[in-house]
């Protein structure tokens, strides 16, 4: 079992910010921390443990977006229902999908899901008569569980952090399993892990299939919360910035992914000030943390205060 | 009848491939250097046509002048992102260097889209005489440009790898990096001189292209992205297949558009793409690397 502190603590963190933060907008941005959070989770499972990266994790994020907006707009499903069919169709196109491409190394792989990714928004655009085309899709139903809608800012609020809790916690402990440990192995390539005699294909395949599995999850509780989604919120770019959400929080650091999902988004809006100078602080800002902070975030900022401690210290003797 | 039309979507896909051809052996040009894959790439092709548009138009400079000081400004930038960004980053891990080249190329736009604003700029073509009636097709001048421009760099970068004691310096840097540290070849120079190459050949395909599609401050992406594709088709890091991987991608997606629809033109340019991956795994060029224990 992982040590329970630090999820009681960010436990506690979640319950009390809402009755901190009064604005709806910022809880609603902090709903959209935790979904990107999830969405890294897997991702951070793919790149941090089977050094495996994929550029296409936003169409998986989107087919769960997608799938279960038009399975319950055009079909009729029920919510709970239509996510649960989404998650299954991004599972199985993550299957299909893993067998020929997790064969590619290195930059293949790379190419291969970003040409995915570029596929899925083309047919977002173009298949009007479903996806709403540029336009977006519009009146999805929100969440609703035993007469308490759970799309409402402040309940959404918890709803997301409660599941990103308790996928981390899951996470942390199968990590520690022998196949969990087996996973670890691979990013150090496939040599050392197949010639102790791990699955290395049968474990890539099923930990593509996790990671999808997770970002398509994200994707349908983005879609009933927003109630609205349009094809530039799942393309290359939004894949782009996941996969930088994993550097930043650091690679194979599943906190870390918190950190990064947070950077991210909140960056655009403390550079809103300077509309004109966005893009381009945005840019450099981001070239920096890298440059300087490549272990992540998180355990930089842990190294800095550490340093900080001792200097303390030393000067007190 | 479409399949009149076959010569001219030949032609108007051999023009655009030249330009993801150009790009794309600017990707192989560093990715042999350093294994990197450069996202700026774009953003060198985007600004060597906004620098062209920005000195002729606006500080009218003389097209032939603007042309060369673009390319050498490119390179310059190119010296700049592998000495100061790369060079300082505290990390060698590729995916974090791969990552910086990212914030790079969002830096980039975000400068290009200061200062020569968000709108999409033209850029007049080089010669201004009625097009060419070839076989059937219609050719601009501006595309026998394209492609005579195309043709000339191939063969001089051709006779710089072969024949130049600094373009074989790069080759056994590319092919043994540790080995040419070992005969003296100053390596970190090569890879210096490696992105200055890639950013001029970036530059020269935007300068090229921007009088057919025009230029605006985030153009680079999906002509980055088509020639990153292109690269990967041809095998990635072979210089030739990069060429021939990116007259190939225009052709198809000429065709595609043609033929098919041209709304879902470049998602089947990707198909096509994905599915040259699922077959030869190394692309159209490239040798299967086999693994002994």
């Amino acid at each position: 079992m992982a040590a329970w502190t630090p999820y009681a603590a960010l436990a506690l963190a979640v319950l009390a910010t809402p009755w901190l933060v009064a604005d709806t907008y910022l809880l609603s941005l902090g709903s959209l921390i935790g979904v990107f959070a999830l969405a890294v989770t897997g991702l951070n499972l793919l790149i941090g443990m089977a050094g495996q990266v994929s550029l296409g994790q936003a169409a998986f994020f989107g087919l769960g977006a997608y799938g279960s907006g038009i399975l319950s707009v055009h079909f009729g499903l029920p919510v709970g229902l239509a996510m649960l069919c989404a998650v299954g169709i991004a599972c199985l196109v993550a299957l299909v999908l893993a067998v020929p491409t997790l064969k590619l190394e290195g930059h293949y792989l790379v190419m291969a899901t970003l040409g995915f990714n570029i596929i899925f928004t083309i047919v977002c655009i173009q298949w009007e008569p479903m996806t709403g085309g540029t336009s977006g899709l519009f009146g999805i139903p929100g969440m609703e569980l035993a007469g308490v809608n759970l799309s409402d800012d402040r309940i959404f609020f918890y709803v997301v952090w409660a599941v990103l809790l308790v996928v981390l916690w899951l996470c942390a402990n199968f990590l520690r399993t022998r196949p969990g440990r087996a996973l670890r192995s691979l990013h150090q390539g496939d040599l050392l892990p197949a010639s102790l005699g791990v699955p290395v294909t049968r474990y890539k395949v099923g930990l593509f299939t996790a990671a999808a599995l997770l970002t398509a999850l994200a994707g349908a509780l983005y879609a009933h919360y927003f109630q609205f989604i349009s094809p530039h919120s799942f393309d290359m770019f939004v894949s782009l910035q996941l996969v930088t959400m994993t550097a930043l929080g650091g690679l194979g650091n599943l906190w870390g992914g918190i950190f990064g999902a947070a950077f991210l988004l909140l960056l655009p809006e403390w550079l809103h000030a300077w509309p004109d100078l966005m893009i381009l602080l945005h840019g450099l800002i981001l070239m920096l943390v890298l440059m300087f902070c490549p272990k992540g975030l998180l355990p930089e900022m842990g190294v800095a205060i550490q340093k900080v401690v001792r200097r303390a210290r030393r000067t007190r003797i | 009848m479409l399949l009149d039309q076959l010569p001219q979507f030949l032609l108007s896909g051999l023009t655009s491939g030249s330009i993801y051809a150009l790009v794309a052996v600017g990707f192989c040009i560093i990715y042999n250097a350093t294994g990197l894959v450069n996202f700026a790439q774009g953003e060198f092709v985007m600004l060597g046509a906004m620098l062209m548009i920005g000195l002729t138009q606006d500080m009218g400079l003389a097209m032939p002048v603007a042309f060369v000081t673009s390319i050498a400004a490119a390179m310059l930038l190119g010296v700049f992102l592998e000495r100061v960004p790369l060079g300082l980053a505290r990390s060698r891990h590729v995916l974090i260097l791969v990552l910086v080249t990212v914030g790079f190329s969002i830096a980039a736009r975000g400068a290009a889209s200061l200062i020569w604003g968000k709108t999409a700029r033209a850029l007049p073509a080089f010669s201004t005489e009625a097009p060419l009636l070839v076989a059937g097709a219609v050719i601009s001048r501006q595309a026998l440009w394209i492609l005579a421009v195309t043709m000339i760099c191939v063969a001089l970068l051709h006779l710089f790898f072969q024949r130049t004691a600094v373009g074989q310096a790069i080759r056994a840097v590319s092919d043994n990096r540790h080995g040419a540290i070992l005969v003296g070849v100053p390596v970190a120079r090569m890879v210096m001189i490696s992105f200055a190459l890639s950013a001029g050949l970036g530059a020269t395909a935007g300068m090229l292209i921007a009088p057919i599609t025009g230029m605006h401050y985030s153009a680079g992406v999906m002509l980055g992205l088509k020639g990153f594709a292109a690269a990967i088709l041809g095998g990635y890091g072979h210089v030739w297949g990069a060429v021939a991987g990116g007259l190939l991608l225009g052709v198809l997606e000429s065709l595609a558009a043609g033929f098919v629809s041209s709304a879902y033109k470049d998602a089947l340019a990707f198909l096509i793409l994905l599915c040259v991956l699922w077959i030869r795994p190394a692309g159209l060029f490239g040798k299967a690397r086999t693994r002994r224990v």
